[in-house]
């Protein structure tokens, strides 16, 4: 029943992208925030519910974005897989497991972006849209993902509390 | 009767003394001492002058720099209180003239119909250019409408709901709006890019442009109305051996910094996706 925390706070963090974030380029790119609270909800190793998260996500953005409405929902399933992935792999580095999941999510949401747009007829210039887009939208999903990491490993306690063994 | 004879005579000649004393101070035989009394007098009443208020001030001042830390508290509350209600005024001053210029565009432009919508939001994706505006069909908005401003064109409803809508920018890398160079009556392309830039396609060698040459809506096509302004040529390109030359466009409107925008509502967009071959 905690599980239904993902609507609004995905509700909440599309408002504050759209409303704030979007306003707020660093040359063409901006920071992500829902793909920010995907990536740390799904690198917490308890929550059992980040499949489901990344879907409703992936659907909300494409009701509000004009991006073709696949791109979204596969481009964040995608991104819980790859955070997954590496929490398997890097379990003991949380930190370097947080840094590497933003910076490859990023890519990855951007290269799905990027052939999404390609396929329904829009070319964009790939170096223009690593140099104004993807480097800067990195850098800022970097800068952000610490404190949204610390927000959302609270929220998963939660949702999901942890027997303290020691 | 021996004893109060001889008090009478003690009292008569103390007060004879005193008397001669006063006489002799008042005539200044005596300056030289009153003047060392008067000294010592002077300075123990500003010892003991100066101590009491030490002690006062050291009694009282506690109390003084309380109130002026609460006085403190009260006016640096007021002035933010105060700056609060000048940054509001100032908003809605700024909204104010916004408004009055769109109503002043409507009346200078009588042909058309327009609804006045508030952009809230922008698209969440970095690729695209999209805004989000707070007018949807309940106020009769329909997919296709143009959307401008009192300086020039925004761009076109892409998508509705009931309270909201989503317009593509003319900067949008997947936008193409026909257009018309006013002063050389040549008719090009106009494409957006993801930097934002606006660039003039399909312009025939020939064409005579210069820097400055305004660029309005052609019509062709059916997407918009003709005659509404885009922006101004700001740099060419042309190359012998290149089929057509290009021309770089700066927007009418700061597409960045949009608050207020007109939805043409009258306006119906024709579809020729079933003449095309």
């Amino acid at each position: 029943m905690k599980n239904l925390v993902a609507f609004p706070v995905l509700g909440f963090a599309l408002v504050v992208q759209t409303a704030v974030l979007s306003r707020m380029p660093l040359l063409s790119g901006t920071a992500d925030l829902v793909l920010l609270i995907l990536v740390a909800w799904a690198l917490q190793a308890q929550v059992q519910s980040a499949w489901q998260w990344a879907a409703l996500a992936g659907l909300m953005t494409a009701f509000v974005s004009g991006l073709p409405p696949y791109v979204p929902v596969v481009g964040y399933l995608l991104v819980v897989g790859l955070a997954r992935f590496f929490l398997r792999q890097i379990w003991q580095a949380p930190l370097l497991a947080l840094f590497s999941v933003t910076f490859f999510a990023t890519l990855l949401m951007h290269l799905v972006t990027f052939s999404g747009l390609f396929l329904s007829g829009t070319l964009l210039p790939v170096e223009e849209v690593l140099s104004v887009i993807t480097l800067p939208g990195i850098f800022l999903n970097l800068l952000f993902i610490l404190p949204v990491h610390a927000i959302i490993r609270d929220l998963a306690l939660w949702v999901y509390p942890v027997e303290d063994f020691e | 009767m021996k004893n109060s004879l001889s008090d009478t005579l003690q009292t008569t000649v103390l007060f004879l003394v005193v008397a001669g004393i006063l006489a002799l101070a008042l005539s200044g035989s005596l300056g030289f001492i009153s003047n060392g009394v008067n000294a010592f007098l002077v300075s123990a009443q500003t010892w003991v002058s100066s101590r009491f208020v030490a002690i006062q001030d050291f009694l009282t001042a506690p109390r003084d720099v309380a109130a002026l830390r609460q006085r403190n508290a009260e006016l640096e509350a007021e002035v933010a209180r105060l700056q609060a209600q000048i940054v509001q005024l100032r908003s809605q001053a700024s909204e104010m003239q916004a408004l009055a210029a769109l109503v002043n565009f409507s009346r200078a432009n009588p042909e058309n119909v327009y609804t006045a919508a508030t952009v809230i939001g922008r698209d969440p994706s970095p690729f695209l250019h999209y805004l989000i505006i707070d007018k949807g069909s309940n106020d009769g908005l329909r997919r296709g409408m143009p959307v401008v401003t009192e300086q020039g064109l925004v761009g076109r409803i892409d998508a509705v709901i009931g309270s909201a809508a989503r317009v593509q920018l003319i900067t949008d890398p997947t936008s193409a709006v026909n257009a018309r160079l006013e002063r050389a009556d040549r008719e090009a392309v106009l494409t957006g890019a993801i930097t934002g830039d606006l660039t003039l396609e399909m312009l025939p060698q020939d064409a005579a442009l210069e820097i400055g040459d305004v660029v309005l809506t052609s019509g062709l096509g059916g997407s918009y109305p003709p005659d509404l302004i885009i922006g101004q040529v700001v740099s060419i390109r042309r190359r012998d051996s290149d089929l057509f030359q290009q021309a770089f466009v700066q927007p009418a409107v700061d597409l960045t910094q949009l608050k207020l925008v007109l939805v043409i509502t009258d306006f119906r967009p024709v579809n020729i996706a079933p003449l095309l071959p």
